[in-house]
């Protein structure tokens, strides 16, 4: 099955390559000082855009590529190349949206995206991965840039204190992670996924294996901020500073889920690993949103819900068919742009960087009706109501789990946005009905031309998404179809 | 095959003008001049719906437009129009205008969202009358929401912030349900078509659980007894135009449901619900009424009307009987129109007293006759009064309930029709009580003597509803 031979093809890599053109760019000055002017540095960072945006091009030329490299470790495929293309954008949104980071220190800046491409270079390799091992490998070049990171806010403790969170959660994901590896490859003498496919996943047969694949999930959960290796979630979102935050939030789900969906393949309905995983699924779902309704940081709030939108996801992947991976996926690109776009517009209102609270949005629909417009729209999007991308992927989700044994889950999916509606419209109210005539608390928000076009761009993405979806759908549908062939 | 004897997608263009109309509202500036432009609108919505004077009498779907929209789930952008949908559609855009007037000077901030809101809502509920695909429905049941929490939430009363997020949580909880309805229904059934799905014969085992789900959210709507409590107060804290479309077209989504896809999508277990779903119409009725007599204020008596009058009309609906359903039919029309024209006729008092309580306007009689007229002639038919529109309904629904002969599930028949009979004569009784005070009672401040009579907006926009009253 596998094609064990090295198999390289620089044209089936273009992403990779681009991005590591854009690594050694910013490396490369770093190297030559520029870190040290200021002048120098913002000349650097000025065509970091239009690099991204390259990327993102040769990215979308290259969803066709189809290839097994690397002695079959590394697959390019249907599913990998979505996923590339929508890592991609999501590199190009967070890097403009922090591009004027006001907490980050004038010589840090250009480590920071430095960082930031590396870690999204792991990610893009996250998704090819068609080997145990190399997923660990990539996982693990995505995560440590994120570690430096998270702490780079100008004189936070709750950046530090996140910062740590995250990195004392990474390691012992890992380390299950890698422990539940040793256990695959005892008990299955593999780690390729397409010869793991094809053995027994089942507890009376093959318990060692099963039991190893669920603590190798448990560093993929751990990306995806799933209950229970959410913790570090609402922590680090809270201290890091909101761009950030941004990229935590959005690219290493992305990853996460492209690896899930290629070794959804073993999981099959009524399989113990697939109870596992709508257990799971359920209980993030609803803690993540009782969770949620408590909140009053913004951010924190968000964190919560991130880890029910990663329950969401999860329900993609119980029924085991193209429709469901498809809905997952699908899922994954709709959780990505609302996400975005909530978090540009936090991160234009605090315009100083500061933590928002509901209370920071009173009176914003009088101060900048675009950017309320645009929250609005997120916020309709993330309980998953219409003409949204929200809700149209809920409902792909819905309709490809019913009727597969997991109705319940699918009944508890769809209660759970009745409890999500009160903390999302909260972001509604208070932009819209209090605090009309308030002085506004803290910076104002920037209104500039900018600031609103962006955040008009996404949400009309994500209304654009909601109401011509069947292009991309499609798109996802042969990705699953790719991966699951039905007899 | 009938599209061709039409130059435009009628249903189409009912549904994207009003949205349109709300996104080019953006460019003005001045506040008058966004009334205007909303009423020129709103009217043009009317000329748009000019076509629609042609519908066959017959019980086929018409004006039939159907495009694909996602070929690999088979949704469907697929609207067309039945007798049932047609009266709903008519009665949505002629709301409009008369919303519009009636908010000329009732609403004085944030105009242009205000009219935004209306047109959207406009949007939203011609789409759930004409959409016959389900995913299509649900998208515009949902999105009527949205606008509706912002009417009561920004232009409400002291209480709208508790009022607006009750409405929204309660509505909202019961669509859950729907979508997963919805989702059952795609996967037993293949399709997302309405038609299609009608003549698909489901076991009862699947009917029995997704009547459950729709009947739980079409309850809410409408909203029948236990689901009633949000209706109070998003009437009593929604402003006038939010109060009259609330009760005008949302409640009729409800019903429209039950009759739209709980009749022909699950008949058995239609069936068999009908006594539980007769006892609950009953309760509404007569729990309804009898609150509505304890109250004082006057928005919320006739709110706890609403809760009372459509009883009669879920009743009419599960008596299984010809003149039930026709009965229910009226019922649906006519209470918009009568309990639309209250809400705007409590509107304008209002801006003169700045109260809702009887109390506190006392004796308007002397010095606002033709509001007087006009109270007093939609109240009439609020309790049936023989010669007004309510009374053909509510009589057709209790000939009905009394002629029914077959038992169903051990509950005596007769006795239903013995028991609408208080619910009728405690509508003539609030009605009549709350008329007495206004017109004759004796004023409670000297300040009422200044408040002047019906100018020619108020007459404009009250005759719309006291000529479909009479007629």
């Amino acid at each position: 099955m596998t094609t064990m031979e090295l198999n390289f093809n620089i044209f089936n890599l273009l992403p990779e390559t681009a991005l590591f053109l854009i690594v050694l760019y910013l490396f490369g000055a770093t190297v030559l000082g520029a870190v040290k002017n200021s002048v120098t540095t913002r000349a650097v960072l000025s065509y970091l855009p239009i690099l991204a945006l390259a990327t993102v091009i040769l990215t979308a030329m290259s969803l066709c590529s189809r290839g097994i490299m690397f002695w079959g470790t590394y697959q390019v495929d249907g599913l990998s190349q979505f996923f590339k293309l929508l890592i991609t954008i999501g590199f190009l949104v967070t890097i403009i949206n922090a591009r004027r980071q006001p907490t980050l220190e004038e010589g840090q800046r250009l480590d920071y995206f430095l960082f930031l491409a590396f870690s999204t270079w792991g990610l893009i390799f996250m998704a090819s991965t068609a080997e145990l091992v190399t997923i660990y490998l990539a996982m693990e070049l995505a995560s440590y840039s994120l570690y430096v990171i998270i702490p780079l806010r100008a004189k936070s403790k709750q950046a530090a204190e996140g910062g740590i969170k995250y990195i004392l959660f990474g390691a012992a994901a890992t380390a299950l992670s890698l422990y539940g590896l040793s256990w695959i490859l005892a008990s299955q003498h593999t780690t390729f996924i397409s010869e793991l496919t094809i053995k027994s996943w089942s507890w009376a047969v093959n318990p060692m294996a099963v039991a190893g694949l669920s603590l190798f999930l448990a560093g993929l959960f751990y990306k995806l901020a799933l209950f229970p290796f959410h913790f570090w979630a609402p922590d680090a979102y809270q201290g890091a500073s909101n761009e950030t935050a941004t990229f935590v939030a959005t690219l290493p789900k992305l990853g996460a889920v492209a690896v899930l969906v290629r070794l959804s393949v073993i999981f099959t309905p009524g399989g113990e690993l697939t109870n596992l995983i709508a257990v799971l699924a359920a209980l993030s779902i609803t803690f993540g949103n009782l969770c949620a309704l408590a909140q009053h940081d913004l951010k924190r709030m968000l964190g919560f819900s991130s880890v029910a939108h990663a329950g969401y996801i999860l329900v993609g992947l119980v029924p085991g068919t193209p429709a469901g991976l498809a809905a997952a996926s699908f899922y994954a690109l709709a959780y990505l742009t609302m996400n975005l776009l909530c978090f540009w517009i936090i991160s234009r209102i605090a315009s100083d960087g500061r933590n928002l609270t509901y209370r920071d949005l009173n009176g914003l629909s009088q101060r900048s009706p675009w950017l309320a417009l645009a929250l609005t729209i997120a916020a309709i999007s993330l309980v998953g109501l219409p003409p949204t991308v929200g809700f149209i992927g809920k409902l792909w989700l819905v309709t490809g789990a019913w009727g597969f044994g997991y109705n319940w889950l699918v009944i508890i999916l769809c209660l759970n946005s009745a409890i999500a509606i009160f903390y999302y419209l909260s972001l509604v109210r208070h932009a819209y009905t209090e605090g009309e005539d308030d002085p506004c608390r803290g910076a104002a928000p920037d209104i500039s031309i900018w600031s609103s076009l962006g955040a008009v761009i996404l949400a009309l993405a994500v209304v654009i998404l909601g109401v011509i979806s069947a292009p991309v759908f499609d798109l996802a549908l042969a990705v699953g179809r790719e991966l699951i062939t039905l007899p | 095959m009938l599209q061709e004897t039409f130059s435009y997608p009628v249903l189409t263009a009912l549904i994207f003008w009003p949205m349109v109309a709300a996104i080019l509202l953006i460019l003005f500036k001045d506040d008058e001049k966004v009334r205007r432009a909303t009423f020129g609108a709103s009217l043009v919505e009317i000329a748009l719906a000019w076509p629609l004077l042609s519908f066959q009498k017959t019980p086929d779907f018409q004006f039939q437009e159907l495009l694909p929209w996602v070929n690999s789930w088979g949704l469907q952008y697929y609207l067309a129009v039945d007798g049932l949908s047609l009266m709903m559609i008519w009665l949505s855009i002629l709301t409009l205008p008369v919303c519009i007037l009636c908010s000329w000077t009732y609403i004085g901030r944030r105009i242009k969202e205000f009219h935004i809101c209306l047109l959207l809502m406009t949007t939203a509920c011609v789409g759930v009358f004409s959409a016959l695909d389900l995913v299509l429905f649900y998208i515009f049941w949902e999105v009527l929401l949205i606008p509706m929490y912002l009417m009561i939430a920004i232009w409400g009363g002291d209480d709208r912030r508790y009022a607006s997020i009750k409405f929204f949580i309660y509505t909202l909880a019961g669509s859950t349900l729907l979508l997963i309805a919805v989702t059952a229904l795609r996967i037993e059934g293949e399709t997302f078509a309405i038609p299609e799905l009608m003549t698909k014969d489901f076991s009862f085992n699947f009917q029995y659980w997704v009547f459950l789900a729709m009947t739980i959210a079409f309850a809410i709507k409408v909203p029948m007894f236990p689901f009633h409590t949000w209706l109070p107060a998003a009437h009593v804290q929604a402003p006038s135009a939010g109060s009259v479309i609330l009760a005008a077209v949302l409640l009729k989504m409800g019903t429209y449901g039950f009759l739209r896809f709980c009749l022909p999508l699950t008949p058995a277990a239609s069936l068999h619900f009908a006594p539980l779903m007769i006892i609950l119409s009953l309760i509404a009725i007569l729990y309804g009424g009898a609150i509505a007599l304890g109250q004082s204020d006057i928005k919320k008596l006739v709110a706890y009307s609403s809760v009372a009058h459509m009883g009669f009309v879920t009743l009419g609906i599960f008596l299984f009987s010809v003149r039930g359903l026709e009965g229910a039919l009226m019922q649906m029309l006519n209470h918009g129109i009568i309990t639309g024209g209250l809400f705007m006729l409590i509107g304008t008092v209002y801006e003169r007293s700045h109260s809702r309580e009887i109390t506190k306007n006392l004796g308007l009689g002397k010095n606002l006759p033709a509001f007087m007229f006009f109270w007093g002639l939609i109240s009439l038919a609020s309790f049936g009064f023989p010669g007004t529109n309510g009374f053909v309904g509510e009589f057709l629904i209790i000939i009905a309930a009394f002629g029914a002969t077959t038992r169903i599930g051990g509950v005596d028949l007769p006795l239903i029709g013995l028991l609408t009979a208080p619910g009728a004569m405690l509508a003539a009784a609030y009605v009549l009580k709350v008329t007495l005070k206004l017109a004759w009672g004796q004023p409670s401040s000297a300040k009422n003597k200044y408040w002047k009579d019906l100018n020619l907006r108020e007459w404009v926009y009250m005759l719309l509803p006291a000529v479909f009253v009479i007629t």
